[in-house]
């Protein structure tokens, strides 16, 4: 039978290949964006299996901000990265200086 | 039994999509492997019996998300080739971190798994006798409330702020002035003149 420990098994693995993809694509945002969904889904596995294991729909209820909060920064990164290739033609972030920070 | 085989199967096409979202060369195939990812991670939620999540996914994230990531990537002229460089080279560190976390997760499950919390209550408990997204409609527009107002707030924010900051005023483009053009009055809009015999006209 299923259980909670096969759910928290494939969420770790899938959390640590988001975090894999951070480093290996650390030039390419757009891939950065992804692997941070990908994070955001593992976190949702998890949330929605010990919502069912332990019987409690807060975990669901909670799943269900994360996407929300997933999808607005989905929206607000991208606009981002559209402004930034606006100014400067490419979207290497590894080179984002401009602010000196 | 059918339940374990599905597991299986939605559990390593789930793993298998996600490595291909960070080791494929074109970002347009990342999205599909992103898209897929993310229906296999409802089935997974469907069969854990939560159905409204499971919903969600495919309607917010493949519907949404996956589609604006798919925009973004085709809109943009990006050389690809160029952001490849360095993976090679930050394979080694990405490799040690990504270790050292799954060692870390192991271990927490391991923990979890030996005593770990023990809840005494819990705050909303599964009810047999109605359907999945029936309870959580029930919970989202009673005691969570002020968090969905919440999040609706979020969404509008994140949606103003792109707006604002992709928004972009167009230079010589030549606007209609519906205002001006009520304003417009014959006599200033047309001139009667009188044209000697043989002598052109300045307009």
């Amino acid at each position: 039978m299923i259980s909670i420990g096969h759910y928290l098994a494939v969420s770790a693995v899938l959390f640590t290949l988001g975090v894999l993809g951070i480093f290996i694509n650390r030039k390419n945002i757009i891939v950065i964006l992804m692997a941070i969904e990908l994070i955001l889904l593992a976190v949702n596995i998890n949330l929605v299996a010990f919502s069912a294991a332990l019987g409690d729909l807060v975990g669901q209820v909670f799943a269900m901000f994360v996407l929300t909060v997933a999808a607005g920064e989905a929206a607000i990164g991208l606009a981002i990265l559209v402004i930034y290739f606006r100014g400067r033609g490419t979207i290497a972030v590894d080179d984002a200086n401009r602010m000196k920070g | 039994m059918i339940q374990l085989i599905a597991f299986y199967l939605f559990a390593t096409i789930t793993i298998a999509s996600a490595a291909m979202v960070i080791f494929a060369r074109n970002p347009v195939h990342s999205v599909m492997w992103l898209i897929l990812a993310f229906f296999n991670a409802a089935g997974l939620m469907l069969l854990a019996g939560a159905e409204f999540i499971a919903m969600l996914l495919v309607i917010v994230y493949v519907g949404a998300v996956a589609v604006l990531f798919l925009f973004v990537v085709m809109m943009l002229d990006i050389d690809f080739a160029e952001l490849r460089a360095g993976f090679v080279r930050y394979l080694p560190l990405g490799a040690l971190v990504a270790i050292i976390l799954a060692a870390e997760l192991v271990f927490a499950v391991g923990a979890w798994n030996a005593g770990g919390v023990d809840l005494a209550a819990r705050v909303a408990p599964v009810a047999e006798d109605a359907s999945n997204i029936q309870q959580i409609g029930e919970l989202l527009y009673t005691r969570y409330i002020f968090l969905f107002e919440a999040a609706g707030i979020v969404l509008l924010v994140a949606m103003i702020g792109a707006i604002a900051l992709t928004h972009r005023q167009r230079g010589g483009t030549r606007g209609q002035n519906i205002a001006a053009q009520n304003r417009r009055r014959p006599h200033e809009a047309t001139r009667l003149v009188d044209p000697g015999v043989g002598q052109g006209m300045e307009l």
